[in-house]
């Protein structure tokens, strides 16, 4: 199919392979942000054909994983409202909460309906005028424009039965988070390529500017990932730090201006918790006050007191790129993709399914 | 999550695009990426094309890159 075979070529990656053997020579530590990356490198083995020198870590990039238990304990005390039918993208209905997740509370009877897309809610909303329809939503860039698209539409149509259990997050503020902490001495970043079509590259310049850390936006065709790898160690050889775009076919440097508007125009930034990392200020969206009759907590009065973690898991770390699954004494063992016990197992972009799905044992 | 895939726009009525993603149509809507026209390849993720396709770019990384690895090559 156009505009991913010939990104699938292996004899060209075959080459910019052999091209970045040639020119790494120092050590590099590279974190791919995006889940969406992570389960790229792994299906096409990029870790273990690497040169020793260059190091893969995964960072935060999966949405679900970082969606701390408050949002899901939200979601699960709102599908146990009368009268509630629940939507939600399929990745959150196995993630455990304090208590419960969304598939057991579906199998005692509550309305959860799993939505390809954010209008498929609306469009619930719309066929069930005598039932309330939340959509759960998390997502990064890439998605909270739709969810964004999703609140306009129901105003269009007028539709007071519908409303939003917001748990987005914003990626760049993320990445200084990680940098601010200092924790895994990243020497490069791949930096999200879906993200990025939509905010394009002056949100992440900080990175090379203020951390003199390079970053390339890069695609996820094998070919693509291979290419920006190379152009990292380049600039990690050459000593210098920039901010590229590998992945100019999808990413244009404005990124999508029109996509942000609409995002803004019915969201605005606010703090924001990630799992294992905490309160990042302005990493968070939350309804600005003309919409914010679209909240689904403030609607239902929401309060949910206290969150528990499940104390052995070590998403936390996991997100933040300090340990790798491995080092969880959980992984393989208690923590399966059959019975998972954290975020980063369940989602099958998370990096603890990630590395068991690609047969990491030891 | 944030995984969006290239597909062709086959038609287009007001602000939904019939999209063919590798041999299935399938629809699409436009809200976010409202210059896409006829014959664009877009990239769609969770029922919107969210960004057009740059046939140019897309091209051009390929031949620089072989460019560079023959020019590594000879
Ligand atoms: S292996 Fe399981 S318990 Fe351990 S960090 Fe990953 S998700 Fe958490």
């Amino acid at each position: 199919m156009k505009f991913l075979k010939e990104y699938r070529d292996s004899k060209l990656a075959g080459e910019i392979l052999e091209k970045i053997k040639k020119v790494s020579k120092k050590p590099a530590k590279l974190m791919e942000v995006c889940g969406t990356h992570t389960v790229s490198i792994f299906r096409h083995g990029i870790r273990d054909i690497l040169p020793h020198n260059i190091t893969l870590i995964s960072g935060p990039g999966c949405p679900v994983c970082v969606t701390p238990n408050k949002h899901i304990d939200e979601a699960i005390e709102l599908c146990r409202r009368p009268g509630v039918i629940l939507t939600t993208f399929g990745d959150m209905m196995k993630v455990p909460g304090s208590e419960s997740s969304l598939s057991a509370e579906k199998a005692l009877g509550a309305d959860i309906r799993i939505v390809y897309s954010t209008l498929d809610a609306v469009d619930i909303a719309v066929n069930n005028p005598e039932k309330e329809v939340v959509f759960f939503g998390i997502g990064f860039e890439t998605t909270s424009p739709t969810i964004a698209a999703a609140v306009l539409r129901a105003e269009r149509e007028g539709l007071t039965n519908f409303s939003v259990l917001g748990a987005q997050k914003l990626i760049p503020q993320a990445i200084r988070a990680l940098l601010d902490n200092n924790e895994t001495g990243i020497n490069g970043f791949i930096l999200p390529g879906h993200v990025s079509a939509l905010i394009g590259i002056k949100p992440y310049e900080f990175i090379a500017r203020e951390f003199s850390i390079p970053a390339v936006i890069i695609g996820f065709e094998p070919v693509d990932i291979l290419q920006g790898i190379l152009m990292l160690v380049k600039q990690i050889e050459e000593g210098t730090a920039r901010v590229e775009i590998q992945y100019s076919r999808g990413v244009p440097q404005e990124g999508n201006p029109h996509a942000m508007k609409v995002l803004f125009k019915v969201f605005e930034p606010s703090d924001a918790v990630w799992r294992g990392i905490g309160t990042i200020p302005g990493t968070g969206l939350k309804l600005r006050k003309r919409y914010r009759k679209y909240d689904a907590v403030k609607k239902f009065g929401i309060e949910i007191r206290e969150s528990r973690e499940h104390p052995g898991c070590r998403c936390g770390e996991v997100l933040r790129g300090v340990i790798t699954p491995l080092e969880c004494g959980l992984y393989g063992k208690a923590c399966l993709p059959e019975h998972p016990i954290g975020p980063c197992m369940v989602s099958v972009e998370g990096t603890c399914a990630a590395y068991y799905k690609y047969g990491k044992r030891s | 999550m944030c995984l969006a895939i290239p597909a062709k726009i086959i038609s287009i009525d007001d602000n939904i695009a019939e999209v063919e993603i590798a041999g299935v149509t399938r629809k699409v809507s436009l809200d976010l990426a409202p210059e896409a026209k006829l014959d664009d390849y877009v990239l769609v993720h969770a029922g919107f094309a969210i960004q057009v396709i740059d046939e140019e770019e897309a091209l051009k990384t390929l031949e620089l890159f072989k460019e560079i690895l023959e020019h590594e090559v000879s």
